[in-house]
């Protein structure tokens, strides 16, 4: 039975780590008022980016960096687009998520069906081995450690930093911060990049280590599903957090019905992940004036110093 | 030197008109460096993808056939998009339509096609309808954000039509493949052209961009929309009610998918297949914005995205490459376009930057 727990959440805490990564990024990108719909366009280049590095070079950490990179090049084609020729954020986003599917089915072609020396989960001598709490605390994957230093990280930059806070005071009034002298466009240039290399390495993760390999269309929405954690989190780090475990052990339902036997079509279960967020955002949303009280003033309006 | 971005007193008509055109051929300059860098002769890929798919009558035909649905659900999305109402679940409304359609071909296999195909075409609408209904519906009551939950809602479909194809209504001669029986006779739409494949689903698609048309330019609920994407805050003074403008927006949206749903599996497949559509429905938001939401242009943008289409399934035959360079043309065409767009509310002014000039600046004061 314990055994079982234990498993569970450690299947749980792999699955919602995807979606961790993305979301953090999404709400910095958020926090400083644009919004980057193109998360499973730079989710997915990142993945493939991540793979191919790994399966020529044979080591998969730098595949991770290259992911990494990755998002954070294809986000740069979005904030050339929306912060310097002031296009439509939800136009460009669209266009993002459609090119950047395209482009690692393109690119990754070639390496479908190969095999990688994935990243493997956390080994420590003595710790990991401990009854129930090395398996706990001590034996998941290196990502999943990443991840919870990387929400420290942007908990600690928004709420404890002079900078996250011209960050956020950008978000809410782009023409204040302007007017007193901060630089609206670089900071939000900063701020989609970032974005862009969180979601990269969420799909990183994914195809060296939860997956591990390469398939045309791999993150089966989770960019999209991250976006609407951020709503639902109300714009919040340590809500991400809480959200992206949510969903990930939603995701594990449908294998753990499946290893159970029960008996509903597998189809259906596959749903549940969709018809969850579609609920959960229909919930969180009905409060209109919380969601009008946390989400960044300006999100989604272009920024230009002479209007 | 420094270039910067000025306001035009007016939004520029030669540019809202002008940048479909350098954008698509941006993408064709795109495609050209791209196909060199893959050791293709450009000149040779550009023939093989662009002229070869339609030197035919055969190719025509299928230009026409692809445009048809890529015309509907554009058309249904810009009535919404015109009014800042984001469905992107097009894709899905039209495998629900598809279902719809289907299912009643399936259930109904003796009655005459007069009857049944009309019979489809409501279903399929009605279907595509009901399933934009859903985003509306949160929308309006929960304030839940429709890009998100019609987006949610293609996976969805799709799960349910591979429930279907693989459950329920396998074709029970299939050898075990996930497929519906084929369609008889009655549930095809009838062929336009000898020697292709279209069908009197172009003429409806046709048909539904005139409609597109007299809705916009010519009742007040089509002006009403307009107003309500324009000046929410005057729709809103005026009495027009926001959630009425949603409604419509996703609704027609849902309906005409739906119908592209309908005319893909009375069309050129003929049967219900765990995938009815190679991202029509997403395909169909870039051929909004290209077609400049006006049902002309989108007519206009289908036929460019159709050779798309054809062009990358040419490629794949003719050239070696993966048919995923189709979606990345599409994207990158979006990409032009909205940077091209710029140029309609902004011109470029080069100006000196402080330093560079002749005059030399005073030492102190102000730089402006």
């Amino acid at each position: 039975m314990i055994e079982h727990a234990i498993t569970l959440f450690a299947l749980t805490l792999a699955a919602g780590t995807v979606l961790v990564f993305a979301a953090l990024g999404e709400l910095v990108t958020e926090k400083a008022g644009v919004l980057n719909l193109g998360v499973e366009g730079m989710m997915l280049v990142g993945a493939v980016a991540a793979f191919i590095v790994a399966d020529q070079t044979g080591h998969a950490w730098l595949g991770a960096l290259a992911g990494t990179l990755a998002g954070a090049a294809l986000s740069l084609i979005f904030a050339v687009l929306t912060l310097s020729l002031l296009a439509n954020q939800v136009a460009a986003g669209l266009a993002l998520s459609l090119f950047g599917i395209g482009l690692s089915a393109f690119t990754g072609l070639s390496h479908v069906g190969h095999v990688i020396d994935p990243i493997a989960p956390l080994a420590l001598p003595g710790l990991s081995d401990l009854p129930v709490i090395g398996r706990l605390l001590f034996a998941h994957s290196p990502f999943v450690y990443l991840s919870l230093l990387l929400f420290a990280l942007v908990q600690w930059f928004l709420f404890g930093t002079r900078a996250g806070l011209v960050l956020r005071a950008i978000g809410e009034s782009p023409q204040s911060a302007h007017a007193i002298g901060h630089k609206v466009i670089a900071v939000r240039y900063g701020a989609v990049t970032f974005g862009g290399a969180c979601a990269g390495l969420g799909g990183a993760y994914m195809a060296l280590a939860y997956a591990p390999m390469w398939t045309e269309g791999m993150t089966a929405g989770r960019g999209w599903i991250a976006l609407a954690l951020v709503v639902f989190a109300n714009w919040k780090p340590w809500r991400v957090l809480a959200g992206a475990y949510l969903f990930g052990a939603v995701t594990l339902v449908q294998f753990q019905a499946q290893a159970m036997g029960v008996d509903v079509p597998s189809q259906f279960l596959a749903m549940l992940p969709y018809a969850a967020t579609i609920i959960v955002l229909a919930l969180i949303s009905r409060d209109a004036v919380a969601i009008r009280r946390n989400a960044p003033a300006s999100l989604g309006r272009a920024f230009h110093a002479d209007d | 030197m420094r270039i910067a971005l000025e306001a035009r007193p007016e939004p520029s008509r030669l540019m809202a008109w002008a940048s479909p055109l350098l954008a698509a051929a941006a993408t064709l300059v795109a495609g050209f460096m791209l196909f060199s860098l893959l050791g293709k002769n450009p000149l040779d890929a550009f023939f093989v993808i662009f002229i070869e798919p339609v030197s035919t009558r055969y190719g025509v035909g299928e230009l026409l056939l692809k445009a048809s649905p890529l015309m509907l659900c554009a058309l249904g999305l810009a009535v919404g998009y015109r009014a800042n109402v984001w469905n992107i679940g097009a894709e899905g409304q039209l495998t629900i339509g598809a279902i719809c359609g289907g299912g009643l071909a399936l259930w109904l296999p003796q009655l005459n096609g007069a009857w049944l195909l009309p019979m489809m075409i409501v279903a399929g609408a009605a279907g595509g309808t009901a399933w934009a209904a859903i985003p509306a519906w949160l929308r309006t009551r929960c304030n839940a954000n429709e890009i998100l939950t019609s987006l949610m809602l293609v996976y969805v479909a799709t799960l349910g039509l591979s429930y279907l194809v693989q459950g329920p209504w396998r074709d029970p001669e299939g050898f075990n493949f996930p497929q519906s029986s084929m369609f008889g006779d009655n549930a095809l739409l009838p062929l336009l052209l000898t020697g292709t494949r279209l069908n009197v689903g172009f003429l409806l698609a046709l048909a539904v961009i005139a409609a597109g048309w007299l809705f916009t330019a010519r009742t007040l609920a089509g002006f009403r929309m307009r107003v309500a994407g324009l000046a929410p805050c005057a729709a809103s003074y005026a009495g027009i009610s926001a959630k009425r403008t949603v409604w419509i927006g996703m609704l027609v949206g849902g309906a005409t998918a739906g119908i592209a749903g309908v005319g893909e599996v009375a069309g050129p497949i003929g049967q219900l297949l765990p995938s009815v559509s190679p991202g029509y429905g997403f395909a169909a938001i870039i051929v909004a914005f290209v077609g400049r939401l006006h049902p002309l242009g989108i007519a206009l943008a289908s036929l460019l995205m159709s050779l798309l289409y054809l062009g990358g399934e040419a490629a794949q035959i003719g050239l070696g490459l993966p048919s995923a360079v189709t979606r990345m043309f599409q994207g990158m065409l979006l990409f032009f376009l909205l940077a091209a767009d710029v140029f309609i509310g902004y011109r470029l002014r080069f100006r000196r930057s402080p330093g560079a000039g002749a005059i030399p600046a005073p030492a102190q004061g102000p730089t402006r």
